[in-house]
């Protein structure tokens, strides 16, 4: 993806520089949450926004996140189309009303007389020692309550690409970003997500995954951080002359369940790779969709690896412990070879 | 202010229209219930929440109100959406979960949402604060006239989510008005054993703004109280608190035994009736003939009996349609 000289941007810049042309054409866009106007957001995403658009359309809110959310549902169905920020996605339990109830259900409670067209941006993850309250991903709790449209973007180039498609959207859209793909220095940042960029809008189609590598013995399906773990795992397999192919499901919802059947009947092998919960989860239903549909394309049983089902610890080994990493992956493959 | 002869004609038929609505929904959810009350069964299946008795705030409020203007409701809907003008065949329909409903008979009675006149509900308590606040200020962004009304019930102010909305609305001094409905009871726990303070108006000293109380669900002093408090966020002059006592005449809801009310308390209320009393007040004031009420409340009969009409004669909705609006 990446040439010479081409521009390269974090996830942080390409979605703030999506807001930023998203708001100089459209002018029912706005920004607003927690820490978003002079700060730039906690995690850099709103960055320059305050300075180009003023407070009236980034505005700092209290640390109200039931109020402002619930202000954003009823300022989208009244024809703006906000864009706010839950600062790190383990604070949905304050506020979780007005998203699944009010946010998820209003377009559908009135026969699509409302339109809800907003976009809940969150940050999701952890690894850096932040503990169970702020280092979740709960991709899955999200994606299980019907009516939000769900995004995690792995790489700077869909991150761009996905904002401005949520912020056209007519429906809500939970636009999931990982802490440690933002290209903030401090948080220890994964290369791989800080890629080239065009200067121009355009859109990622919500909905849609991607094969980001081609192989045929092994599918790794993951989103997000996953996928960074993926390619590493992918590298590694080829040593050992295994071919894997990375499917990047780039959306929760809709699932592109398509393309997951489509790389699984080729390669026959699937491991799923998910940093949220095991349990009940995303990686549940990868499975769930090839199985359901045709079980004889797979020659072993699929693997996956998730987070076990405890709370996020502190401690960096315990944490480390518990996390995906490349080398879980290449063991999973090992495991469906001793099979 | 006092309302012109005209409102009292418009406020009189839309309490007339309520009670006669809710009266007759009343009369048809025992249908299929009985002798054994299931919920599931009868032309109107699920929760029924009544607003007998709580007539004035919503005339009294929505008076102030037009199509424009945004209004957020409760599980207790009717009343606030026949004043704010929803369409009364399709919320009929809607109430009977027929496909020509509001929504298609996707969200029944607690989900009444109509988009020509703004009106939107939520069944969680306290939750149509933030949407509320959320429509005034996208009409201050966009420099739009319209005010929002959150109605609310005195419950929903020992809510985080309310007070949080409160706050929001005064920071950003948005053109917003928050109604309290003070019928006395959430379901069965009265306001005294749940609340820190008499007057819930008082709160709005937490916030920096005026708040008032209204005694005695007089639809003339609502009106008053209301149109000073909508004439200020209209003015950008920022949000109203009010507290409106009221009465709520029947159950939580159908089926509600009541068991939990002091003995003699619906007596008294029933003596109090808001609609007896408007009317009394209006010949007394020679707002009205009696030609002219008989004629309202002929009138808001017909309109309740076509709407009823319209919804028990509806098609029931095809059941693959749930699959369908979830998005826009």
């Amino acid at each position: 993806m990446n040439k010479p000289n081409e521009r390269k941007l974090t996830i942080a810049r390409a979605m703030a520089e999506a807001m930023q042309q998203e708001m100089k054409i459209d002018p029912s866009v706005f920004v607003m949450g927690e820490d978003i106007g002079a700060l730039g957001g906690v995690y850099g995403n709103t960055r320059g926004l305050l300075d180009e658009f003023g407070s009236e359309r980034v505005r700092d809110t209290p640390i109200s996140e039931t109020a402002f959310i619930g202000a954003a549902v009823g300022a989208a169905q009244d024809g703006m189309r906000p864009v706010v920020e839950l600062m790190f996605v383990d604070f949905f339990g304050v506020c979780f009303d007005a998203i699944y109830n009010l946010m998820a259900k209003n377009i559908y409670f009135s026969g699509g007389n409302f339109k809800v067209p907003m976009v809940l941006m969150t940050s999701t993850g952890g690894g850096y020692s932040d503990a169970g309250q702020h280092s979740q991903c709960v991709y899955g709790t999200f994606a299980h309550l019907p009516g939000m449209k769900v995004v995690a973007p792995s790489n700077a180039y869909d991150a761009k690409g996905l904002m401005t498609a949520a912020m056209r959207d007519d429906s809500p859209v939970v636009y999931m970003y990982h802490k440690s793909l933002q290209g903030m220095g401090w948080l220890g940042t994964e290369a791989g997500a800080t890629v080239h960029v065009p200067e121009e809008s355009y859109t990622v189609e919500i909905g849609k995954a991607k094969v980001v590598r081609e192989g045929s013995d092994v599918t790794i399906v993951s989103l997000g951080m996953g996928v960074h773990n993926a390619l590493k795992a992918a590298a590694k397999l080829e040593a050992q002359g295994v071919s894997a192919e990375v499917v990047d499901l780039v959306s929760l919802v809709p699932l592109d369940r398509e393309s997951i059947r489509a790389s699984v009947a080729k390669t026959g092998r699937l491991i799923v790779v998910d940093e949220d919960y095991m349990s009940y989860g995303v990686s549940g239903e990868i499975i769930a969709t090839v199985t359901e549909h045709d079980i004889s394309v797979l020659k072993a049983a699929p693997k996956r690896i998730a987070f076990p089902d405890v709370p996020i610890p502190f401690s960096r080994v315990m944490e480390q412990h518990c996390l995906p990493n490349p080398d879980k992956i290449v063991a999973a493959w090992n495991d469906i070879k001793a099979a | 202010m006092t309302p012109t002869r005209e409102e009292q004609h418009w406020m009189y038929r839309n309490m007339v229209t309520s009670r006669r609505f809710e009266e007759t929904i009343a009369g048809i959810y025992f249908e299929g219930k009985t002798p054994v009350f299931n919920m599931a069964n009868g032309p109107i299946p699920g929760e029924m929440h009544l607003s007998d008795g709580q007539e004035p705030v919503a005339v009294g409020v929505c008076a102030h109100l037009n199509s424009d203007d945004v209004v957020t409701a409760t599980h207790r809907p009717h009343h606030q959406a026949i004043a704010k003008g929803v369409d009364l065949d399709k919320m009929a329909a809607e109430i009977f979960g027929k496909k020509t409903g509001l929504s298609g008979g996707r969200g029944g009675h607690m989900h009444i949402f109509d988009a020509d006149v703004n009106f939107a509900c939520s069944g969680i308590i306290a939750q149509g604060m933030g949407p509320a606040i959320g429509a005034a200020l996208s009409r201050k962004m966009q420099n739009k006239p319209g005010v929002a009304v959150a109605f609310v019930g005195e419950g929903a102010v020992n809510q985080g989510g309310w007070h949080e909305a409160m706050n929001l609305a005064a920071v950003w001094n948005l053109p917003f008005v928050c109604v309290i409905e003070d019928n006395a009871w959430g379901i069965s726990v009265s306001k005294e054993a749940s609340t820190a303070v008499t007057n819930n108006a008082d709160r709005a000293a937490a916030y920096g703004i005026p708040g008032k109380r209204i005694e005695g669900n007089d639809p003339f002093a609502i009106y008053d109280a209301a149109g000073e408090a909508i004439s200020r966020a209209r003015a950008g002059e920022g949000p109203t608190l009010l507290e409106i006592e009221t009465y709520r005449l029947a159950g939580h809801f159908m089926g509600d035994a009541e068991g939990y009310r002091p003995e003699g308390e619906k007596d008294a209320l029933f003596e109090k009736d808001p609609i007896p009393k408007m009317r009394a007040k209006m010949l007394a004031d020679d707002a009205a003939t009696e030609a002219e009420l008989d004629a309202i409340e002929a009138e808001s009969a017909a309109r309740v009996e076509a709407a009823i009409k319209f919804a028990r004669e509806s098609e029931e909705p095809a059941p693959e349609d749930a699959l369908t609006a979830v998005f826009a």
